[in-house]
């Protein structure tokens, strides 16, 4: 048997590998031309094969892929059946239609099914389905509990709850196999919808009492010991994030609304920025020191730039233009794939050689 | 440095306290170990160490417990992290991280060291522990032993002045629990550290105490002493010891050399004797391992209708190979059972023990190979059938137990056997008088529950039993019960199989020692032939009393009485 051999500390700071993939995703939205759309999926596909290790959470991509092909099949489905907002002239087949009453009206089940309502339907599909392709390739790559451990001292114990949920959910997936397993051996079917529901309540207090274990555990090594500090220091922070938060809703409101043009971006920033020096003062109470923290080094501004790059020139190149990102429908026209967007995608691939390959298991 | 003085112990609604009167002090640098019987408050006395019980149990304490001059009463549990580290029961459920360098760094963090001395202290641990190799390995790809040195090294890495560990090598096999107590005598010799720990497995960790405090019984008082003298009354005792009792020798021996060395006389008047066994004679001759030869097991492989029940075997095993995952769990195996034989399966934590017990009931299915229990293919017949032929007591009997009252389980198992109402009852009562109809499961002793289980398996009198590691977590007295159950049931023409890395309880009931190792089986023989060859696997009368083969201390006993 080959155990799985080490993958070492991550070459580059988690948050990097997220800020990459959103990027991607970022640019996903701005477009539906297949090609650039296929592009994107390739590039992430193309760097997650050429950078991910064996743990875990690196199988979470094929399971992600899955979602995205299922959700890209949904959205095909309801075109055929529900109809089409786009109107179009050729007809692929027609489908017997349901009559529905008057109240209804405007829904149609089943009807003409027309080559530009599915081209439609395909095109707005594979935008969904790149971007979760590209949320899968950051879960690959970036281990979901690293990241969280460059949280904010402040919010430290939110993260730690988040990683003992995340954990809860494998084990509880064991626990049931194991109890109707055990079903068989008391002589009972061990599939069927009847077995699930009859190992749930051992299998809630088993996760209940792992649960109670754990923080005990906890407790005893010391998680949330609190340093004093100053009451003047408590106020400050207290006055900080409540009147940081305040000033970001309030400069979101202004941004999102017609008149608060002027005002709203910098409130907003204000806002923030009184909202972070809150959390960094918080940070006071817990007296935690970090372990071998990630460092953002060269690799990661690469990383994370690189994704940057795609979504920004797709968004400029979307505004300035939007024909070739979104190319048409109806009438039907075959997609050209633009030049510069497409260089922008390519640069996407750049942590598949700005980083080092993980060890492979021996 | 742990000083308990006068502590009584109240849980919420119990009608006695866990523990009264314990007054002891366990000074710097010993490693004292804490005895007893199963229920007499050792978890709640090392719970009370560090700050657990009761901040974290509720209940009431009175009395006082200080931890280097830090009174429990003022400190909660995480105030006292940084000296005192505990070890609980399951390390599994101790880990707060996934990798192993990460959980080495937690506590440190949480206690806020300097990043230039975690990364010192945990790669000295590291070392320390010969977990070297194993840094940035994801926890849950790690051994039974492994895994327990990772969690003593994650409570280590603060350094606490006190380690205290509850039963830390109950659930491994003899090789890793010699790993672990290793790392405790090095830790206590070299460190200077203090320890606390308590243990049902005696046999394994008496040798390495300083000093023994004896939990009598629920509600009695501590009794504190020097090993030898402790273990001169304790009701618990290994069998090193119990031999030790039999031929009178003081002061009392606690390891197999002092034994050996005081053993001449007792060697010499049993020289003439041989072991009697306890276990029925003519059952031995049907384990006979002369009748497996290849050829009649082709022949019954071969046979498909199930026509004559007294020649085939309760279980018959082909070159069996199973497969989890990317991995051969196991790998040409071949085992056939007769019936009234009893078979133990030893080897390492992960040699492929429960997977071939999960074979025979069908819970897995074979990549090759062929697997027959009671004539039938297991993982192809409907589990009400097959519960009549093949039974399996799991290694957390809990899985078995889903009703609220032993009453309801009784009735439940009833019905799933289609046995006469009151059979499963009969059974319990027999295993366990004075269990009542309305008690939950749950409130029930590791032992008890484990004869309740037992019970419900038997309900349906399969003809072949399975039982997967079931004395981790009994003492010896319940031990000695189940012992005694299993060779009736064995008598009755039962066949059991049992997997177990207790060498002693292998001694006492197994005809046939089976060993696996890689999924493979690498010895398959009589027990006394096995288990006397084989270092790790010989339990302590062998050892003293070697070169002549005996395996129990009751072996002993009859021959001096006759």
């Amino acid at each position: 048997m080959a155990p799985p051999t080490g993958r070492g500390r991550p070459a580059v700071h988690p948050g990097a590998w997220w800020l990459w993939s959103l990027g991607l995703a970022v640019a996903a939205t701005r477009t539906t031309n297949p090609l650039v759309l296929a592009l994107l999926v390739a590039v992430s596909a193309y760097v997650v094969a050429a950078r991910r290790t064996q743990d875990p959470w690196s199988r979470s991509y094929a399971a992600f892929a899955r979602l995205a092909l299922a959700v890209l099949v949904i959205r095909l489905v309801f075109a055929v059946v529900l109809g089409s907002p786009v109107p179009g002239t050729h007809t692929v087949l027609t489908l017997p239609e349901i009559p529905l009453p008057h109240w209804a009206q405007g829904i149609r089940i089943g009807g003409r099914v027309t080559a530009e309502g599915l081209v439609f339907a395909l095109y707005d599909g594979l935008k969904l389905a790149t971007l979760l392709i590209c949320v899968g390739a950051a879960n690959a790559l970036a281990n979901p509990a690293r990241l969280l451990k460059a949280l904010p001292g402040a919010l430290y114990e939110t993260g730690v709850a988040v990683v003992v949920a995340l954990t809860f959910a494998p084990h509880l997936v064991a626990d049931v196999r194991r109890l109707r397993a055990a079903r068989r051996l008391r002589g009972r079917p061990d599939r069927g919808l009847r077995g699930l529901l009859q190992v749930g309540l051992p299998v809630l207090e088993g996760a209940l009492e792992r649960s109670v274990a754990l923080a005990a555990a906890m407790d005893a090594r010391g998680f949330g010991r609190t340093a004093d500090v100053p009451p003047a220091v408590r106020r400050t922070t207290a006055a900080l994030t409540l009147g940081g938060l305040l000033g970001v809703c309030a400069g979101t409101y202004g941004l999102l609304t017609a008149e608060g043009g002027v005002y709203g971006l910098p409130v907003l920033l204000v806002g923030l920025a009184a909202a972070l020096a809150g959390l960094r003062l918080g940070g006071r109470r817990s007296p935690r020191t970090r372990y071998r923290p990630d460092v953002w080094g060269a690799r990661a501004w690469l990383v994370a730039g690189s994704g940057i790059v795609a979504a920004a020139v797709l968004a400029v190149a979307a505004a300035l233009d939007p024909s070739a990102l979104h190319p048409g429908v109806v009438p039907l026209a075959a997609p050209a794939l633009p030049l510069l967007p497409a260089a922008a995608v390519l640069v996407g691939l750049l942590p598949a050689f700005v980083t080092p390959a993980p060890e492979e298991s021996a | 440095m742990i000083r308990f003085e006068d502590v009584s112990v109240w849980y919420d609604g119990a009608a006695e306290p866990a523990v009264e009167g314990v007054d002891f002090e366990v000074p710097e640098g010993e490693l004292t170990l804490l005895v007893g019987p199963s229920g007499v408050g050792k978890s709640t006395v090392l719970g009370a160490v560090s700050g657990l019980v009761p901040h974290f149990t509720g209940g009431t304490l009175r009395g006082r417990v200080t931890v280097a001059g830090r009174d429990t009463r003022t400190h909660k549990p995480r105030e006292l992290a940084d000296v005192v580290g505990t070890v609980g029961q399951d390390p599994l459920s101790h880990f707060v991280t996934d990798t192993v360098e990460d959980e080495l760094a937690y506590g440190m963090e949480s206690l806020g060291l300097a990043p230039a001395v975690m990364r010192r202290r945990v790669e000295e641990t590291l070392d320390l522990l010969g977990l070297a190799d194993l840094r940035n390995r994801p926890i849950t790809t790690l051994s039974g032993g492994q895994q327990q040195r990772v969690a003593i090294g994650s409570v280590l890495t603060p350094h606490p002045k006190a380690l205290v560990l509850d039963e830390p090598t109950s659930a491994l096999d003899p090789a890793a629990a010699e790993e672990v107590l290793a790392v405790l005598q090095r830790l206590v010799h070299d460190l200077g550290t203090t320890v606390l720990l308590a243990e049902h497995r005696l046999e394994r960790v008496v040798q390495y105490a300083d000093r023994v405090v004896l939990l009598p019984g629920p509600g009695a008082r501590p009794v504190i002493g020097a090993p030898a003298e402790v273990m001169a009354l304790s009701p618990v005792y290994p069998p090193v010891v119990d031999l030790g009792r039999l031929a009178g020798w003081s002061p009392l021996p606690l390891t197999v050399r002092d034994a050996r060395r005081r053993a001449d006389a007792l060697r010499e008047r049993l020289a003439d004797a041989s072991p009697v066994d306890g276990r029925d004679p003519s059952s031995r001759a049907a384990s006979n391992p002369g009748t497996e030869v290849p050829v009649p097991r082709r022949f019954l492989r071969r046979r498909s209708v199930p026509d004559a029940p007294q020649a085939q075997p309760a279980a018959a095993v082909t070159s069996l190979a199973v497969r989890r995952g990317a991995v051969e769990a196991l790998h040409q195996v071949d085992l056939t059972v007769t019936a009234g034989e009893t078979v133990a399966l030893m080897g390492r934590n992960g040699a492929g023990k429960s997977t071939l017990l999960s074979a025979l009931v069908g819970l897995v299915e074979p990549a090759r190979g062929s697997v027959r229990t009671g004539g039938v293919v297991p993982h192809r017949t409907a589990p009400r059938d097959l519960v009549r032929r093949v039974g399996l007591v799991p290694q957390e009997p809990r899985d078995l137990l889903y009703a609220d009252t032993v009453g309801a389980e009784c009735a439940a198992a009833d019905r799933d056997a289609d046995a006469v109402p009151g059979s499963c009852r009969a059974l319990v009562t027999e295993l366990l008088p004075g269990v009542t109809d309305d008690a939950h499961p749950r409130d029930l002793s590791e032992g008890q529950r484990l004869a309740l289980a037992l019970a419900v398996v038997l309900t349906a009198r399969p003809r072949l039993l399975l039982l997967d590691e079931p004395t981790r977590g009994l003492d010896y007295a319940a031990k000695a019960r189940l012992v005694a159950v299993l060779r009736g049931l064995a008598a009755e023409g039962h066949a059991i199989v049992l997997a177990t890395h207790d060498v002693e309880l292998a001694a006492e009931l197994a005809h046939r020692v089976v060993i696996l190792a890689e999924g493979e089986v690498v010895a398959d023989g009589p027990a006394a032939e096995v288990v006397v060859a084989s270092p790790s696997f010989a339990p302590q009368v062998t050892k003293v009393l070697a070169p002549q083969q005996w395996l129990t201390v009751a072996q002993v006993r009859e021959a001096l009485s006759s």
